[in-house]
Order: C-alpha cells, then structure tokens, then sequence
C-alpha cells in the first residue's frame, strides 16, 4: 500500500469568471521509505500541492490519503520544510527545534527532549549557532535549522518544498550534498519539490514533472536508476544522468510550448521568437 | 553614509537643540513684553518658579509642594489608570485580533467610544464612584486603552501565515498558540500601543486633576490659575511637557529593543 496517494485531485482560487484552476486532476503515490521530486516550473502550483499535502489547504475535488486514511488538516507525521523556513524570529535555533520536539514528544522526559533536539541540531552541523535567533543566520543557516526542525518530529512522511530555492548556488550545492546525506542516513519518505532538475535527479528516486501552470497536470514518473551515494562531478558524465536530465527538460519544455499556443490559440500568428525558460 | 566624527555630531545632538531652545526663549521675552503683556516674561517666571524648581521635593502645604512632588502624585496616579488600560484593553485587543466575530460586534462601539473626549468621561466617573480619584482613574482608563486595543488586535492579524502554519503542522493547543506564537509575533505592535496608550494616559490626567482637584501638576496649574500666579501656569506647562516626552522615550527604548528582536 502506498504511503501517500492523490486522486484526481484539482486545485483553483477565486470564484466565477475570476477562478483560475491551478492543479487538475493529479494523481500521485509515493512507496514507503521513496524520495520523489516533482520538478516543475515557478508559478505552477508546486506550493499549491504540498499544502494540500500537508493538510493546510484542501483540494476541490480528488482524494489525498496517508497511510491509508483520508488527510483531513495538517499533522506532525507530515512535517513541512517550508520554502521561507518560517522559523520564528523570536527563538533561538534550539528553542525553534525544541518547540516543535516538545510538541510531538511530550511523552518523553525532559532531558530525552532536550537530546533529542540537540542530536537533530549536530545532524545539520549547527551545533554551535544553537543559541543564536534566526536573524543572526545565513539564509543557508536558516534553512538547515528548517531541515532539523522537520527532521526532529520524526515524520512519516517530510515535505520539502523548493527548501533551497532561496540560496546561492554555492551554498545550494553544498546543501544538495548534504541533504542528500542526510536523507540515505534517515531512510524517509521524502516528497520534494523543486525547479532544479538536476538537484531532483541528485537526489530523488524517481521524478515526476509538473506542467506549467494554469491548470497544471502531472507527467509521467522517471525513475533515477543511479547508484547511491551520486557524486555531483561523475554525474555530469554519467550518460544516465543526461538522459535522464534531457527527458524532463524536454518535457517541461513541451508542456510550456503547448500551454503558449494554448493560450495564444485565437491568433494563428506566430509569436517572435521569446527566450525559452531554457537552463 | 559618512561616519561623522564626535564634533560634529555634539554640534548635531546637543548645539542645535539648545539653539532651538534658545530661541524659543528670546520669542517667549519678545512677544511677553510687546503683544501679550499679561504674559509673564522668562526671567519673571524663573524667579517665581524657582523655589518649586530648586526644591522640588518640598512639601510645605498641601497646594504647596515642590513641582516633582506634584509630578510624582500624577504619576501614581497615570500608572494605575494606564495599569487598568492594559488589563482590559491587551485582552480585548488579542480577541478582536483572533475572532473575526468578535471584531464584527464590536469593532463599531469601539470606533464609537474612541473619540470620547476625557472631559466627557470624568462626570460620568464621578456619578458612578462618588469620589474624585477612582473617577480620575476610570477616566484615565478609558481614554487610553483604545491604542492599546487596536493595535495589538492588529499585530494578531498581522502575524504571518508561516508562523501560524508551523502552528498548525505542529498541532498547537489554543492555549499554546497563544502562548509561543500569537503574542511573541505581535508583541512589537502591542507595545506601540503601550506607548500611544502611555501618551494619552498622560495627556488626559491634566483634564482629570482640573476638574477634580487632586494634588499633581494638572491640579497645581489650575489652583495657580485661580490664585493669578500665572507664571505657575508656564511652569507646569513646562513640566507636563518634559515629563510626557520622557515617558514616550522610555517607552520607545522598549519597543526598538523588542522590534531588533
């Protein structure tokens, strides 16, 4: 059985003429213990999904069941990674993982709390910024205590969505890298949302990518045949890699074209040549 | 920008305020001895005031007590008029941040009461206390909480979807939400409304010691009034003035240390 599965779920705001759909008819499902990235252009509604994932938004119509039972609002054991890390500002990095620890383990004694919040603090190498506010980090910083926040709940199921979208690319590789360690090392199901195709095929098991917008669909899942631990340098050779990278882009590219006619259908006049959102 | 360096930022902070004040001064003995002859001069208003100045603790009668005493009595009683504003008005303000319900039948009589002048509060005050100082209290009260309500009912409303998602992900009871997220994340506009609240407290306890007659600075001004010294009218102006200044100070301490936060 699935641990996550979606169906035919759709997605719009606004009411009447104004409404504008922007997920239709998505059906998704994740394996137990699976990394899937769904990669797709910004402003196609790949925020849209995780909330409704995460039960901080419900679908239109469609289904969305965890483990087996309907989502009905949000939850601990699908903890999110939010793309602004929405740590608050007023805590310092141990108190904002201690929080939420406090909360999902209240069972436990004190001191197995405050170990287990330090313990999730080291796993992202912030051990000695623990004491310091959100406002003295880096944005890279920032995010890791995001990482360690959601990792510290124990969740079923972790959502990240576009969790290094913000960063440099220095930066935004070194935490691919270490993401990607850290998901071997926690053997999760992982559903994570990007724009980077090579970051999901860095990472992910399979990728599924994600029409642009409106009314965004899913596309066909590829599965990453390529060994872990993947090393960023041998990747750029690997003719596995290539393929795999030209397959989505050539997708995304595809549905992008088709939504411009779409939109463009009225006027059988040929558009002058617009930069593709080429990489 | 420039670092300026230490001449010339004394020049900034300390010359050019004297100046200004300095200048005020010399209007002040201008138009005292030219248009406005009833207007006691500077150099007069010091010679009168200077005993309630230079020995501002003295108490030698009970219409008789050094300026600072007064202000000491106005004080006391601004702190616990402004004590029962924030009582009331931070827990009404956090329910209409938090109830779009509670905002709809309430927010008109709000709007209603707020621009109540104290004047109009303090008979009311004494019709239902029967005496002059819980009167001024109530009256200090309810001019002053309004800021105190609407703002923090606005930094509840403000606070940002993020933080109210790591609530809900997290599965925070109401009383823990309202505990770790809703007023750390509104405190800074809370206290904005402290010190709004803090300024009309002040404003309004002049009115309040006029009409009752309670020993502090406003009810020195009008016992000077009637007793035609009205160079103690400068005098407490003067010392109102300074006093207010130094609270809204205060208070602004505290709130850029809590917006840095």
């Amino acid at each position: 059985m699935p641990i996550l599965e979606l169906k035919g779920v759709c997605k719009g705001y606004g009411h009447g003429a104004q409404r504008s759909e922007v997920l239709r008819n998505l059906d998704l499902q994740l394996e137990r213990g699976e990394l899937v990235a769904v990669v797709g252009f910004s402003g196609a509604g790949k925020t849209t999904l995780v909330s409704m994932i995460a039960g901080l938004t419900t679908p239109d119509s469609g289904s969305i069941s965890f483990e087996g039972k309907a989502v009905r609002g949000p939850g601990p054991e699908r903890a999110v990674v939010f793309q602004s890390y929405s740590l608050l500002p007023w805590l310092s990095v141990r108190q904002n993982v201690k929080l939420a620890v406090d909360q999902v383990f209240a069972h436990w004694t004190p001191a197995r709390r405050l170990a287990h919040t330090e313990h999730h603090i080291a796993l992202v190498g912030l051990s000695a910024a623990r004491d310091k506010k959100p406002a003295e980090l880096s944005g890279g910083m920032r995010q890791r205590v995001a990482v360690a926040r959601a990792l510290a709940m124990e969740p079923e199921l972790l959502l990240l969505d576009e969790p290094l979208s913000a960063l440099d690319a220095l930066t935004r590789a070194t935490l691919q890298d270490e993401l990607a360690r850290i998901c071997q090392v926690s053997g999760k199901t992982i559903l994570l949302i990007t724009n980077d195709v090579d970051e999901a095929i860095l990472l992910a098991d399979r990728i599924v990518p994600l029409d642009a917008g409106p009314a965004a669909k899913l596309g066909p899942s590829l599965s990453v045949d390529i060994e872990r631990p993947r090393d960023r340098k041998a990747l750029n050779h690997d003719p596995r890699f290539k393929r795999l990278r030209a397959q989505v882009i050539d997708y995304l590219l595809e549905s992008g074209r088709k939504r411009k006619q779409r939109l463009c259908a009225p006027k059988p006049i040929e558009m002058s040549p617009s930069p593709e959102p080429a990489r | 920008m420039q670092e300026k360096n230490f001449g010339q930022r004394a020049f900034d902070n300390v010359v050019l305020p004297m100046l200004g004040v300095g200048m005020v001064i010399v209007l002040w003995a201008i138009v005292s001895a030219t248009l406005a002859p009833a207007l006691p001069g500077p150099w007069k208003t010091w010679q009168v005031s200077k005993l309630y100045v230079l020995s501002p603790f003295d108490k030698r009668g009970e219409l008789d007590q050094g300026i600072l005493r007064f202000t000491w009595y106005s004080l006391v009683r601004v702190a616990k008029g402004y004590s029962l504003a924030l009582l009331i008005g931070t827990p009404l303000g956090l329910l209409l941040g938090m109830s779009q319900a509670f905002t709809r039948s309430f927010d008109p009589i709000i709007q209603i009461l707020r621009p109540v002048s104290p004047l109009a509060w303090l008979p009311l005050g004494l019709v239902l206390f029967q005496k002059p100082e819980p009167a001024g209290i109530f009256t200090i009260a309810m001019c002053s909480m309004w800021p105190t309500v609407l703002n923090t009912a606005l930094g509840v409303r403000s606070i940002p979807q993020d933080y109210i998602n790591v609530a809900r992900v997290l599965q925070l009871s109401r009383s823990k939400r309202l505990l770790k997220i809703t007023l750390p994340a509104a405190l800074p506009y809370m206290f904005t409304g402290f010190r709004l609240s803090l300024g009309i407290a002040w404003l309004v306890i002049v009115a309040a010691e006029m009409l009752t007659g309670a020993p502090g600075v406003g009810g020195f001004l009008w016992q000077e009034y009637n007793s035609l010294i009205y160079e103690h009218l400068i005098l407490c102006i003067a010392t109102i003035g300074i006093v207010g200044f130094v609270l809204d100070r205060l208070m602004s301490l505290v709130e850029n240390k809590l917006k840095v936060a």
